[in-house]
């Protein structure tokens, strides 16, 4: 079974057609792309997909739940987590400490034991904090621990993100942009991460304007024009799609 | 040093420290009374940061909770025979509750909206006082009768200096616990992305709702200190300019500092006093100090000291 699918979704912002039935599964351990000129949908795509917009029409599956106008806390629960374009970090916070409330899910949250940090609760709170410490390992961001998150370089903050909905265990990772802002080398270190992601079993769908990082990491791309699914296929096959030349990497190329 | 400064429980410990020494360096009452006025207001604000410093969301009506533990403890005793301590829980009980139905559409709203829907809850409340004159006393208020606990009264200042003291050293404990629990995690990630903390699973409605309970909370128990401190209560006590009393102290003290919360209730306590020497001009000069503090010390009088002293060293 798909870990994620959508079934001929479709959304209309005042009576244009945004996206218009558009589907795709993707399986564990898939790197998924989206792409697309500008207003193509994949904005909206993806916000259909991460729970913002509920569809107009159409479904979306998380395995074998239909998970269609889920609410975003109610999707993370069910394994579903994700990144954004324009950083949503908790700057106030450091790096640990970010990592640490992707936890949450996992957590007792009780309210009274934490009144009173009860043992069992710092028991807990120290089993968070290494699991934040391996997650920031993982992302390769184990020295910047303790460090103020609004203090962090960007690229860092862009893996601090991928960190911080992985530890939500997700069975399903959506990542808007992952390179938007970087450059070369932090968008290499995203990419290196993304990989490791796809390697442990998580199925990543990933919307982006880098055609490189895109041609590179992607098990599969999915491109949509005007709101409609123009190709889907590896990066050679979309690449050989005349269609796909016309509207898209001929504007680029 | 510096890793003792940044311990989450140090400012606790440096709240004790205080506590204990004050008694040691003076016994006069004088002193003892402002101190025990400080450490009441403290705990208020304590209560308040946990909203507005850790889970950023604005009240300009804490002083309607306030006003709810004051008039607990006065109309209890006087009206119903309830033994004062009872209806200090009583109170308390009532501004959660209160908090609690009030809470959930009221902080749907965000930034000014919000700040004016709690400004007219507070407003609402001392109305109540103001208008209840069979229960309440009307705009005159009415006396408190003394704190009794197993035949021991409590009316000197410095026995109430203890309580308040004590009672701020375990509210700014609790304040920290749960500032350290995924609870306080929570709070502060709320203040930074709602959407962010939504998409890691956080049900935002509910941990804006807890932190406004507990901040009211907060409020109602140190509303009950002052009225049986003073043994007086009129509808001042939760009056709006006791609202914007509480957000001041908070933000020139230090938002998201529980440190802070202490100094910006002593600062605003103790300013008046010294600034008595001015005479007509008290009021002028309160004003410009609070003015020159928010521009040299934007981030709040303990987290900008906290700053240059990490700058220093």
């Amino acid at each position: 079974m798909s870990a994620i699918a959508a079934t001929d979704v479709a959304i209309a912002f005042g009576g244009v057609a945004a996206v218009d039935g558009v589907s795709f599964a993707v399986e564990p351990g898939e790197i998924f792309a989206v792409i697309g000129p500008n207003g193509a949908g994949k904005t909206s795509l993806f916000n259909i997909v991460a729970g913002i917009y509920p569809p107009a029409r159409g479904r979306v599956a998380l395995g074998a739940d239909d998970v269609t106008g889920l609410a975003p806390h109610l999707l993370a629960q069910r394994g579903l987590s994700r990144t954004f374009q324009n950083l949503q970090i908790f700057f106030r916070m450091t790096a640990a400490e970010n990592v640490m409330v992707g936890r949450h899910l996992h957590e007792r949250r009780a309210l009274l034991p934490h009144l009173f940090a009860l043992p069992s609760v710092l028991r807990q709170n120290r089993a968070t904090r290494q699991k934040a410490e391996e997650l920031l390992a993982f992302v390769g961001l184990a020295s910047f621990a303790d460090q103020p998150a609004g203090t962090m370089p960007y690229g860092a903050l862009k893996r601090l993100e991928i960190a911080r909905a992985l530890a939500t265990e997700p069975k399903v990772l959506l990542l808007d942009e992952p390179a938007a802002g970087c450059n070369p080398v932090e968008t290499a270190e995203v990419d290196a991460v993304i990989q490791k992601v796809a390697a442990s079993g998580v199925a990543v769908v990933l919307v982006e304007h880098d055609m490189k990082l895109v041609m590179k990491i992607s098990s599969r791309i999915h491109v949509l024009d005007q709101g409609r699914t123009l190709a889907e296929g590896t990066a050679a096959e979309v690449r050989a799609n005349p269609e796909v030349v016309k509207v898209y990497l001929g504007a680029h190329a | 040093m510096r890793r003792f400064t940044q311990h989450p429980y140090a400012a606790v410990v440096l709240l004790a420290a205080i506590v204990i020494a004050i008694p040691l360096a003076t016994s006069t009452t004088f002193y003892l009374r402002i101190a025990a006025l400080v450490f009441i207001f403290a705990l208020a604000v304590v209560g308040l940061n946990l909203l507005m410093g850790f889970a950023g969301q604005v009240s300009l009506g804490h002083a309607g909770f306030f006003g709810i533990g004051a008039y607990a403890v006065a109309v209890g005793p006087t009206h119903f025979a309830v033994p004062s301590w009872a209806a200090l829980l009583a109170g308390a009980a009532i501004a959660a509750l209160l908090a609690f139905l009030v809470g959930r559409p009221i902080l749907k709203l965000k930034g000014h909206y919000l700040a004016v829907a709690t400004l007219g809850l507070g407003i609402l409340i001392a109305m109540v006082f103001t208008n209840e004159a069979r229960f309440t006393g009307g705009p005159d208020g009415m006396p408190v009768l003394r704190l009794e606990l197993f035949g021991w009264r409590a009316r000197t200042p410095l026995a109430w200096y203890w309580i308040s003291g004590v009672t701020l050293i375990v509210g700014a404990l609790i304040a920290v616990n749960l500032i350290e629990s995924p609870t306080g995690r929570a709070f502060r990630a709320i203040h930074d992305s709602e959407t962010a903390a939504r998409t890691l699973g956080i049900d935002v409605a509910r941990y804006k709702l807890a932190a406004f309970v507990l901040s009211a909370i907060y409020a109602a128990v140190a509303g009950a200190y002052l009225a049986l401190f003073d043994a007086l209560v009129t509808p001042v006590t939760a009056g709006f300019l006791r609202s914007i009393e509480f957000v001041t102290m908070a933000v020139i003290g230090g938002l998201g500092s529980i440190l802070g919360g202490v100094v910006g209730a002593a600062v605003l306590v103790l300013l008046p006093q010294v600034l008595t020497a001015f005479h007509e001009y008290e009021h002028v000069m309160l004003g410009l100090l609070m003015m020159l503090f928010m521009i040299f010390l934007p981030a709040g009088i303990v987290p900008s000291l906290m700053r240059l002293m990490r700058g220093r060293s």
